[in-house]
């Protein structure tokens, strides 16, 4: 699998590191993490760099996930990239808010590695 | 609310406390890698050098708290990232994570409650000088686990 570049949006450090850890588990080589804390961080780092998919939480304080996604569709340079969610929120409307709004995945919080590789590979082209 | 609604309501709250020690024991097997058990609690005297909290509204509203000592909250953050030392910010992130992921996973449990709920964004106190009042009037459930030796004291306090 070539290398991707991966963005990890999530107010919490440890969780970044984790969601980092369990895409390397996955067998996913990453030749690039950029990471940001919420929304309006993310958004700002789509426009110095390019990645190949996206991980974010919804929770998060000045711009939520879902606003996120929601702008990320409106981002010329970032529309088709796949964005999975990874959040506490597991409610049916949350997901079809999410999916509505963009993300092709969601992972419900606590998730393991495999999780991961379920959601995430087959966005790569990949099978699990 | 009547009476008859008040117990009710007590009852149905007192048979929450198996569903939050699984999503507990659930959030530490996952993310840890550890299994934790429910103990007495009375014989555990709270710390609560650090706080990690979260609060609910909506269908159910009031705050999930998780407490322990300083070293157990760096025991924790250590096992959350796999690293041989953590810091007291990593400390802080790692329960804050923690308690947020245990009032998500309650929440999710409880049928018909987390289509109408919302979490807020957990905050985190350290030091242990200071005292925590909620002004939530309601019902709490309390449980305390033991974690790789340690006390990790869990309280949900609802508002009425």
């Amino acid at each position: 699998m070539d290398k991707i570049r991966a963005l990890i949006v999530d107010d919490s450090s440890v969780m970044r590191k984790i969601v980092e850890r369990s895409l390397r588990q996955a067998g996913i080589e990453l030749e690039k993490v950029v990471e940001a804390a919420n929304g309006a961080e993310a958004l700002a780092a789509l426009q110095s760099n390019a990645v190949d998919l996206i991980l974010c939480d919804i929770n998060m304080p000045v711009m939520d996930g879902l606003e996120f996604v929601r702008q990320v569709a409106t981002v010329e340079t970032a529309k088709g990239i796949p964005i999975v969610m990874i959040t506490t929120e597991g409610s049916e409307s949350h997901v079809v808010q999410a999916l509505s709004a963009g993300a092709r995945g969601y992972i419900r919080k606590p998730f393991t590695p495999d999780q991961v590789k379920e959601h995430v590979l087959p966005l790569l082209g990949k099978k699990p | 609310m009547s009476a008859a609604g008040g117990l009710a309501k007590r009852s149905h709250e007192e048979n929450w406390l198996p569903i939050l020690e699984l999503a507990i024991q659930e959030v530490f097997e996952i993310m840890l890698g550890c299994q934790v058990k429910p103990i007495v609690q009375s014989e555990h005297t709270p710390s609560g050098e650090f706080t990690a909290m979260v609060g609910l509204a909506g269908a159910l509203c009031g705050i999930l708290t998780v407490s322990c000592d300083a070293k157990t909250a760096r025991h924790i953050a250590t096992c959350m990232l796999g690293d041989a030392a953590s810091s007291e910010e990593q400390a802080a992130d790692a329960l804050g994570e923690i308690c947020n992921m245990i009032t998500g996973n309650f929440k999710n449990k409880l049928a018909g409650t987390d289509e109408q709920c919302m979490l807020s964004v957990p905050s985190v106190i350290s030091g242990g000088k200071y005292t925590f009042r909620s002004l939530a009037d309601g019902n709490s459930i309390e449980t305390a686990l033991l974690f790789e030796g340690a006390p990790v004291f869990v309280r949900l306090q609802l508002h009425s």
